[in-house]
């Protein structure tokens, strides 16, 4: 494992080692030390490394990831895993705003809780929190899956579109044309396995689970639903 | 039959025709006015500044022969790869999905012909104008469709949109007529459905958070990439302002006249200000933080000739962007379709339904069989014609001035017509060395 003090070496230097290792395979464990709430660590990566941050993170850690398994040992700052692409990350402790914002695959596993926006403008992530999520998280999700296995803040899945949003426990409110659906055999399926992936199996079963998602009410514009707009 | 004269009818100033069809089309159809474009109304404008000439104190340059330099450096700040262009008229970022692919490839043609950049949209990145644009920045959208690493890296430049000059504090709009399977698999969302784009970026608000998002673009692409950050024309002052202290490159400003591809004709017509009173507020911010050249300002907003680039620069701004007059130059609103634009119920230089889709030119829309009719090829040679032009007729002016380059125009090189235009640029009303609210009167 190579170990990358972060404090020492600077940030630039950090993320142009890591961009160097696109097309390599010999070195592919790492570990950064010192973080200190840096924020923009390990941000663009593509390849298929695994990266290790032993402490908190400041904003956007992981952003853009591609390929890569990010774990942080400690708790993320906002906007972790920003428009990931591909690739893992996982927060052992808890998770600020915006978490996992507009990614486009890729799993993000949060193993405390998530602030506010979770998963806003969520386009193929799948996002797993072992805890709670805060107030409008989902907003205009479009595509991807958020499993929660806590509680959800108010205002779920605001004027989301096709994101499927699996939540365990109580949800405070439902964003506008937000509902909750029928749970099929295909979403406990679906459930199981990002259960698994999220290493949460052992923590909670599909069948505990509801399902929401969007009414599509909202979808081409009427003048009837303006109070919702 | 009195003989007495009648009074004759009188039509309401406040309630005037067009006033009223709307307030009918409104109560018809129970939905705001949505379309294209900038604002129609009269604005103060580059037209009511003029040139003084050079006269006994300051002599002109020899047209064609004596030399007008007319390149520009933007991103020199901070990033590695700063851009260098020909000609200070850029293209603004115009969407495919507002516009067609076809379209898109006509822009690149025509802007690497001229030598100048293009700029992407609310779309993302298409192969269309990434391969036929030689220097194309990258917008960094709300919305962030079809944003991705890989467009990141192979762009020239990124532009974070904050706002837009026909919508400060808007989002973006795309109806369902232009959600084509194409724009919606680059989007990620259903075919056909109202797409409405957010007005604030996702992961930050403020200027502290926006600093650090710029960190975090410019670790993702090495520090090569000139940042830009796009404001619209509401507080131009303290938008520039907080713009470079977030770590900007370059700030594009955008005036009320700027256009859109299709928002609410409310939004347009009543919010933001005229570019004319944008610019100097933005040069006085840089000046005043010492950064005015070092943080280069791209000004757009119903820029249309050499005279309104070189009015825009003697302001003091280091280039231009042209979206509305870029497509006219395209074909868009070409009085050849003027019986297709009636059957719209239009008519040509009027049309701005492009939400619809419909558009006769095969510009703004995603319908095949429209752009079937677009040539790009020669869309790109008429741009890059009215680029040259344009430069044309900034170099003239500015050799009239005395300038051997586009940029040492001053706004001692002009004089305002209006009491409004001389408030608002900061130049003497013509014949007078009166600035409303600077000079002694």
């Amino acid at each position: 494992m190579q170990t990358f003090d972060l404090e020492a070496q600077g940030l630039r230097a950090l993320n142009s080692t890591l961009h160097a290792l696109k097309g390599q395979t010999n070195e592919t464990a790492w570990e950064i030390i010192n973080p200190k709430g840096s924020h923009a660590i390990a941000v663009g990566l593509d390849a298929p490394v695994d990266v290790t941050v032993r402490g908190s993170t400041g904003y956007y850690c992981a952003g853009m990831n591609k390929q890569a398994t990010v774990r942080v040992k400690g708790s993320a700052g906002p906007g972790v895993a920003e428009n990931m692409m591909s690739g893992t990350v996982i927060i052992d402790g808890d998770a600020s705003q915006y978490a996992g914002a507009t990614g486009r695959g890729g799993l993000l596993v949060i193993k405390g809780n998530a602030s506010s926006r979770c998963g806003i403008s969520m386009k193929g992530i799948d996002i797993v929190v072992h805890g709670n999520i805060g107030h409008m998280s989902a907003f205009m999700a479009q595509s991807g899956s958020m499993v929660v296995l806590g509680d959800a803040g108010e205002a779920l899945g605001d004027s989301l579109y096709e994101a499927k949003l699996f939540v365990r426990g109580s949800v405070k409110s439902l964003g506008a044309d937000c509902i909750e659906k029928e749970m099929r055999p295909e979403h406990l399926e679906l459930l199981a396995d990002l259960l698994k992936r999220g290493e949460a199996d052992g923590k909670a079963k599909p069948e505990e689970f509801k399902r929401y998602g969007s009414a599509r009410k909202l979808y081409t514009f009427n003048i009837d639903n303006a109070s919702s707009y | 039959m009195s003989d007495f004269p009648h009074t004759p009818p009188r039509q309401s100033w406040t309630f005037s025709n067009d006033v009223n069809a709307e307030i009918r089309r409104a109560a018809a159809t129970g939905i705001y006015d949505i379309r294209g474009g900038g604002s129609k109304r009269r604005l103060p404008h580059f037209d009511d500044l003029l040139f003084l000439g050079a006269s006994i104190s300051r002599y002109p340059l020899e047209g064609y022969r004596e030399k007008c330099a007319t390149d520009v450096w933007l991103g020199t700040r901070f990033a590695k790869k700063p851009i260098h262009l020909d000609i200070p008229v850029t293209i603004a970022g115009m969407s495919f999905g507002a516009l067609s692919g076809p379209a898109k490839e006509a822009l690149g043609r025509g802007a690497t012909a001229a030598g100048t950049s293009t700029t992407t949209g609310d779309g993302g990145m298409t192969e269309e104008e990434r391969g036929h644009s030689q220097t194309l920045v990258y917008q960094y959208l709300p919305s962030r469709y079809g944003m991705n690493p890989d467009d990141l890296r192979r762009a020239d430049a990124i532009e974070v949109v904050v706002g837009q000059g026909a919508k400060p504090g808007g989002g973006g709009m795309l109806l369902g007529q232009k959600i084509s399977d194409r724009v919606a698999k680059m989007r990620n969302l259903p075919q056909g459905i109202d797409q409405r784009s957010a007005c604030r970026h996702p992961d930050w608000t403020g200027p502290d958070d926006l600093e650090i998002k710029i960190l975090e673009l410019r670790e993702i692409t090495d520090w090569e990439k000139p940042i830009y950050i796009k404001i619209g024309g509401a507080r131009p002052y303290y938008d520039t302002a907080l713009a470079v202290k977030a770590g900007a490159d370059v700030v594009v400003l955008d005036g009320m006249q700027g256009g859109t591809a299709a928002t609410q004709d409310v939004f347009i017509e009543n919010v933001g200000m005229p570019i004319l009173a944008c610019i100097p507020q933005a040069v006085k911010a840089l000046q005043d933080l010492g950064m005015h050249r070092k943080v280069q300002l791209i000004v757009s907003g119903g820029i249309r000739t050499g005279a309104d680039v070189a009015k825009a620069m003697e302001l003091g701004a280091d280039a231009v962007a042209i979206g509305s007059a870029a497509l006219i130059a395209l074909g868009d609103n070409d009085p050849a379709y003027e019986a297709e634009y009636n059957k719209l119920g239009t008519t040509a230089g009027a049309y701005d339904d492009w939400h619809e889709g419909k558009d006769p030119a095969g510009i703004t829309t995603q319908d095949p069989e429209l752009f079937k009719r677009f040539d790009p090829v020669l869309g790109g040679r008429r741009l890059k014609n009215y680029l040259k032009v344009m430069t044309l007729e900034a170099q003239t002016i500015a050799r009239a001035c005395g300038k051997n380059h586009l940029h040492n125009l001053e706004p001692e090189d002009l004089c305002a017509l209006t009491i409004e235009a001389a408030a608002m640029s900061g130049v003497p009303l013509a014949g007078t060395n009166w600035v409303p609210g600077k000079t002694g009167f």
